[in-house]
């Protein structure tokens, strides 16, 4: 098993164990946000496909990345756009006389 | 500077970003915290995207820049839909992001052939299946939602058998690529089998299981990242994709709960298709209805009101006048609350959304677990398109399909008021017993135009 496996699952295990702690948090009324937010937050994936795309080392990966650049970043810039429109309609009584 | 020092102030960015992502979920536990959890996570992902920029290995940046721009023009129409379109935008944008994952896995698999490790191949190979899976699946998803598709299961005999060979096939051939690398037929052939099993795995579920379905699709697509994350060996993947995919799983489990089933029994359980025999033997029971007139005047004498939205509330579009009944009653001094099931509408907190949209404040909107007891000191109870969330058969007919699913006891409250189109069971199929109790009236019409009649009503008055 390479070294870099255990060091990767160490950081996945810890990662999980405080995305539990931190999502089962989140109120209800904020589900759907949650959804939309974690979605932008993993399409950070438009890291690994910037550099696939840049790399330039076959034509097949090339377009390959491209296309991973496009999902991914589209997912990232409308999922944090959503949520954003999303949380604006949450109003309480208070600041919606105001 | 040298490429050394570089790559650890890229490594920093990283580690940076990872911390507004923690930070970006944490915020959301409460509304009036939650923008600035937007923030944190905008400014996390602009720091990883940029300082990717910088990363020595890229040479060419026309496709990056090409791309980044489609991108943006694809996700910014997708960020701007209106918000009953939300749950198959969701859908949508987890098929990107599992394609992405796949797509990455697939490519990193024909760069590195040549010197790919066979526990290299095994981690390629996961991911691949997960993330072309969750892309077809999150896909016919959103089809259903978007009722290009149609919403009921769609089931056959001997369907289970035959999607878990196409899953077994998928693993299989993994196998064999760990086995020996080097048989790279192997590898698209796959990719498609685990495609195929993406669609197999949506189609036979039906509409209501929606929430369930794209909360695990949602986890997939998390697993599928951070998995990817392992392929790159790059920890802020592994990171996001481990909060994305705990978030969904948490998310599945409480829909799981919400209506008293496990995972298996959503995903193999084909619910539709049970009832459909049983619908059939009932006999004829008389059921009281009303006017908007007679609503009206109920709703006008009550102190306290408990509206239950459900999805009928969202495809009549009604919740804007629900806002304008909200607005005549408060202003009548009626206390008017909203009571919200866990998997009412089509995804977590969809109507909670909705409502929201309509400008109703959040503090109105209440749990379950809150309301139902208040109930029986509430003196109308207002349906508007929830069925099976309300069904008492839940917790006393034994041999309901839905029996022990926790519902909201609206049958306890003096008055049950119904807005429905008919008589006609809903899309599962069960007959609800609450439209035949004394207290009940069923309000017949569409929900936007019956609520509207009523608010014209009050406001005569």
């Amino acid at each position: 098993m390479p070294p870099d496996f255990i060091s990767n699952l160490y950081v996945f295990i810890l990662a999980g164990f405080v995305g539990f702690e931190v999502i089962k948090r989140v109120s209800p009324l904020l589900h759907t946000p949650l959804m939309s937010l974690t979605n932008a937050l993993d399409a950070i994936v438009v890291v690994a496909a910037i550099i696939i795309a840049g790399r330039h080392e076959t034509r097949l990966t090339t377009i390959l990345g491209a296309i991973a650049v496009a999902a991914s970043f589209s997912n990232m810039v409308g999922g944090f756009l959503i949520t954003d429109r999303m949380l604006r309609m949450f109003k309480s009584r208070g600041s919606k006389q105001s | 500077m040298t490429e050394l020092a570089l790559q650890q102030y890229l490594d920093f960015a990283y580690i940076v970003a990872v911390v507004l992502f923690i930070l970006s979920l944490k915020l959301l536990s409460s509304p009036v915290s939650a923008r600035w959890g937007i923030l944190a996570g905008e400014i996390g992902a602009a720091l990883a995207v940029i300082a990717t920029l910088f990363n020595p290995e890229l040479v060419q940046y026309k496709w990056i820049i090409i791309s980044l721009v489609i991108g943006a023009g694809v996700g910014v129409p997708l960020g701007m839909v209106h918000m009953t379109a939300v749950p198959q935008r969701t859908a949508l944008s987890h098929a990107f992001g599992a394609m992405s994952a796949a797509i990455i896995g697939i490519s990193e698999y024909y760069v590195g052939t040549r010197q790919v490790t066979r526990f290299e191949m095994g981690e390629i190979s996961l991911e691949v299946i997960i993330g072309s899976l969750t892309f077809t699946g999150s896909l016919i998803a959103a089809g259903k939602l978007q009722e290009v598709l149609p919403q009921r299961p769609i089931v056959y005999r001997g369907q289970n058998i035959v999607s878990l060979s196409i899953l077994a096939g998928a693993l299989g051939l993994a196998v064999a690529l760990v086995v020996n690398p080097a048989n790279t037929i192997l590898f698209p052939i796959m990719v498609l089998v685990a495609l195929i099993f993406g669609v197999m795995l949506v189609t036979p579920i039906g509409g209501a299981d929606m929430p369930t379905v794209i909360s695990l699709l949602n986890s997939y697509a998390g697993f599928s990242a951070a998995l990817l994350g392992f392929v790159l060996n790059s920890k802020v993947l592994v990171v996001a994709g481990a909060l994305d995919g705990s978030s969904g799983f948490i998310l599945s489990v409480i829909m799981c709960k919400a209506m008293n089933r496990s995972f298996t029994n959503v995903m193999f359980g084909a619910f539709g298709q049970v009832q459909a025999s049983a619908a059939g033997v009932k006999e004829e029971r008389v059921v009281r209805s009303a006017t908007p007139e007679e609503a009206a005047a109920i709703l006008a004498a009550a102190n306290k009101v408990v509206v239950v939205p459900g999805y009928g509330m969202a495809v009549a579009q009604a919740q804007h006048k629900v806002r304008e009944l909200y607005d005549q009653l408060t202003k009548k001094g009626v206390d008017v609350r909203f009571a919200i099931h866990p998997v009412a509408g089509r995804m977590p907190g969809h109507m909670n959304v909705l409502l929201a949209e309509a400008d109703i404040p959040y503090d109105r909107l209440v749990e379950m677990d809150e309301i139902n007891g208040d109930f029986p000191q509430t003196d109308v109870a207002l349906i508007i398109g929830a069925n099976d969330v309300t069904n008492p058969a839940a917790r006393t007919d034994q041999s309901s399909p839905i029996f022990g699913m926790p519902i909201l006891d609206v049958d306890k409250a003096h008055t049950v008021m119904v807005i429905k189109r008919s008589m006609n069971p809903g899309f599962a199929g069960i007959d609800n017993p609450l439209y035949y109790l004394d207290q009940t009236l069923m309000l017949f019409g569409d929900a936007k135009q019956f609520v509207g009649s009523i608010v014209k009503e009050l406001g005569g008055h």
